[in-house]
């Protein structure tokens, strides 16, 4: 069950890494976390900005399906969210 | 051309061919009047009535005939809501509802009412205990809960949800539209809706089932056609045609149910094996027999479409990108999984099993190509 709402825990942990995806669609956000969520830590955060509204449901389930970590997503002020996802191996 | 794209309509049943053009000639009349054709158009409508009554588990004067599975859902949400205003205004529907109860619900909302939607699971199976709550609260006029998901295919649990609005004094609308023909009619509904361009009747006729006992009144403009639930003239050879599609559909359903069903379970268990970074979608058991669908990890979604088509299938998909509304599908939202990349295979009745398996021939390397296009290098 996913929601439009923006989670409120999450992780103080400051991104190692920031994608800008703005104004592109998906899969293109998803891609580009692919390609270099491996140029962090391990443990690392990447956070990707992303407005796709495919880009909210997308990344957390490819976390699911790649076992990495979705944090937390954070609605930016001029739309569209900054998704936090950390590296986990 | 392989047709896969069954839950958005099935081809024309050659039985209900036969009986729309023997019904073109014979049922044309009025079914109102008293002169003798339009007591033989009237015989013709009644017959009609009395064998999808008979499929679904009604009495013949429980079923009213609708111009399409779309009006039939308005009609039934609306004027369930309407007869049950004094019951209260909240209506509950699952996420995954199809769009026509989802706008349904948003005139409600706009006049005042409100709607409560409940949430599903991976699988796109409707969380049963908040269903059960939000039932139960107070002010609730109707819920609906569809019989199985037009895009996943995953079977809602009716009868469960069924008991829980009994025990509350809530009727259930049940959208059956993906179910009817293929397997076998809910039970514990209190108003039931289906299409008949979905069993292979032709477009242009729904059904709206309403339980004895329901309150129910018209949210439309007065009319006398079928008991005062639709207005407008009957359209009697389509409706002979959509009874004929479901005698013979649900003839051979059995056993064509089973074989779709395995074919299914084929391209559930290949695919996975054939292409990398794929996530099939839906409940793997409990889902009605001849819809799956996959989500492929960085491929677009129309460019597998188009790749599709190229290669001679028919097939539809979920990703925003092939949405009018460039949203993705509200059901995969619902869910949590994979919008882009989205493939839906829908079979119709006599799909065959050589283009089930050359449609698994084509597509590892159509993903594959598409994917290298993109620069995917992962």
């Amino acid at each position: 069950m996913t929601s439009r709402q923006t989670a409120t825990e999450g992780s103080t942990q400051p991104p190692a890494l920031t994608i800008d995806a703005l104004g592109k669609k998906c899969p293109i956000p998803i891609i580009m976390l692919a390609e270099q969520i491996n140029h962090v830590p391990r443990n690392g955060i990447v956070s990707v900005l992303a407005d796709d509204p495919a880009a909210f449901t997308d990344i957390p389930a490819w976390c699911r399906l790649k076992s990495h970590h979705h944090v937390a997503s954070y609605e930016l002020p001029g739309g569209g969210w900054a998704i936090h996802v950390r590296r986990n191996y | 051309m392989a047709y896969f794209d069954a839950a958005s309509t099935e081809p024309l049943h050659p039985q209900a061919r036969e009986a729309l053009i023997a019904a073109l000639d014979v049922g044309w009349a009025d079914p109102a009047r008293l002169y003798g054709p339009a007591r033989r158009a009237s015989m013709l409508l009644e017959q009609a009535r009395t064998e999808v009554a008979e499929a679904l588990g009604a009495r013949p004067d429980e079923v009213s005939f609708t111009t399409s599975g779309t009006q039939a859902v308005h009609l039934g949400v609306l004027g369930t809501l309407h007869g049950r205003r004094r019951a209260g205004r909240r209506l509950v529907t699952s996420a995954v509802e199809h769009s026509s109860v989802l706008h349904a619900a948003g005139v409600h909302e706009r006049d005042g009412g409100s709607v409560e939607t409940v949430g599903v699971g991976r699988t796109g199976a409707v969380d049963l205990t908040a269903f059960g709550e939000a039932v139960r609260a107070d002010g609730t006029a109707l819920a609906c809960l569809q019989s199985a998901n037009h895009e996943v295919g995953t079977v809602q649990p009716v009868a469960e949800a069924a008991a829980l609005c009994a025990e509350a004094g809530v009727p259930l609308l049940v959208d059956a539209a993906q179910s009817v023909g293929r397997m076998p009619p809910p039970r514990g509904w209190s108003v039931l809706t289906a299409s008949a361009h979905k069993w292979g009747g032709p477009a242009g006729v729904g059904v709206l089932v309403v339980r004895k006992g329901t309150r129910w009144r018209s949210p439309l403009p007065e009319d006398e056609r079928e008991r005062r639930r639709v207005p407008g003239f009957e359209n009697v050879p389509a409706i002979v045609a959509a009874a004929a599609a479901l005698r013979a559909t649900a003839a051979e359903s059995a056993q064509e149910s089973a074989r779709l069903s395995a074919l299914v379970d084929r391209i559930r268990t290949e695919v996975p094996r054939l292409v990398p970074d794929v996530e099939v979608i839906g409940d793997p058991v409990a889902r009605a027999p001849h819809i799956v669908t996959f989500s492929c990890l960085y491929v677009e979604g129309e460019a597998l479409l188009t790749e599709l088509d190229k290669a001679g299938f028919a097939i539809s998909s979920g990703s925003s990108c092939t949405a009018s509304t460039l949203r993705p599908s509200h059901v995969l939202e619902a869910m949590g999984v994979l919008t882009h990349g989205n493939v839906r295979v829908s079979l119709p009745q006599g799909a065959s099993a050589a283009d089930v398996d050359r449609f698994l021939a084509v597509l590892p390397d159509m993903v594959k190509r598409i994917r290298e296009e993109a620069g995917v290098r992962l």
